[in-house]
């Protein structure tokens, strides 16, 4: 009896996982200013690996745009940017919000900054990590409209890894998994999924957003 | 009665679990990221001309997947046709990324203006 309520505990802690008692974001100013459509700017890269911002970028249009949201070309406004003279990410994160208004008309800019990003050797392993940190702007006021950080990694040697990656990413990811051997598009995924959809921190809906009713 | 207990709490956590974790998505994403991917990091794996003939094929699946195209598929498609000097064909691409999700609109008319027609 004891031995059964001690895997009922166990149980317990992994269905809490999906629903822990985390203080719910403040969601005052993202109601208010309700935006429809999102400018996602290339990130500033803190961490050492030259690719990361541009590897993030082919991983945040799905999360956001699933999530309701209008969501400006990535590669078209890249582009756009580096033939306006501004050919880097660095720069291009210093683009003043009126100049953003006034020539893409975007309701929201999202910034990103990435803190860590790549392998990383250990004694028996390597994992992937990629961390750093969004953070929604209101293109209109400058207020700050929703941040979370984000974090994942990702161990190809540990057995539960690709169920959890499966588990977690889901349908978007498995189409292009097998075409990509640097995996930190996948990880950069996880990150994004667990901070765009969690449990009382996520992003709220957009305008786009189809809610399918349950049966 | 403890083998019905596991059970039945291995079926309620899987459950529970699976609820964090959905599958459909409401776009077809199909190669876009991908190949937003490709363009940036290996380039000379994703030429326009290869990138056209796979988005192309995705608007296809997603009609037959009855999908929709997701945000900024067009424009990129159009960008795609812009670097392969087909004009015309990314005029038409761009004013669909339009169509489909008017948000867009001051963005590509400025786009259009400055880039399509100066080039």
């Amino acid at each position: 009896m004891l031995k059964s309520l001690f895997q009922i505990a166990f149980l317990l802690m992994f269905v809490s996982g999906c629903a822990t008692t985390v203080e719910p974001y403040d969601y005052t100013a993202l109601k208010e200013s309700a935006p429809r459509s999102i400018l996602v700017i290339p990130p500033m890269n803190n961490s050492v690996e030259v690719t990361a911002p541009y590897s993030f970028l082919s991983t945040i249009t799905a999360p956001l745009a699933e999530s309701g949201y209008y969501v400006y070309p990535v590669s078209v406004i890249d582009s756009f940017l580096k033939e306006n003279g501004l050919p880097t990410p660095a720069e291009m994160n210093s683009v003043p919000l009126e100049k953003i208004d006034e020539i893409i008309g975007a309701d929201a800019v999202l910034y990103v900054s990435i803190d860590d990003w790549g392998q990383k050797y250990n004694v028996l392993s390597s994992v992937t990590v990629v961390k750093g940190h969004l953070k929604l702007v209101s293109v209109k006021t400058g207020g700050l409209l929703w941040d979370a950080p984000i974090f994942a990694q990702y161990n190809p040697n540990a057995n539960s890894g690709g169920g959890l990656v499966g588990a977690l990413v889901g349908a978007v990811v498995s189409q292009i998994a097998g075409e990509i051997t640097d995996n930190t598009p996948l990880v950069s995924r996880m990150a994004n999924n667990n901070a765009i959809n969690a449990k009382k921190r996520g992003l709220l809906y957009g305008p786009y957003k189809v809610i399918k009713e349950k049966q | 009665m403890k083998n019905f207990l596991t059970t039945a709490c291995l079926g309620m956590s899987v459950l529970a679990l699976s609820g964090c974790a959905t599958n459909k998505t409401q776009y077809y994403w199909g190669e876009y990221e991908s190949l937003v991917y490709q363009t940036h990091i290996n380039p000379e794996e994703a030429l326009p001309i290869v990138q056209i003939e796979k988005l192309q094929a995705d608007i296809q699946k997603a009609k037959s997947a009855n999908q929709s195209i997701p945000p900024g598929l067009y424009a990129h498609l159009g960008l795609m046709y812009a670097a392969n000097g087909d004009k015309s064909l990314a005029l038409d691409s761009l004013n669909k990324e339009k169509e489909l999700f008017p948000e867009s609109t001051h963005f590509i008319d400025g786009l259009i203006n400055r880039s399509i027609n100066n080039k």
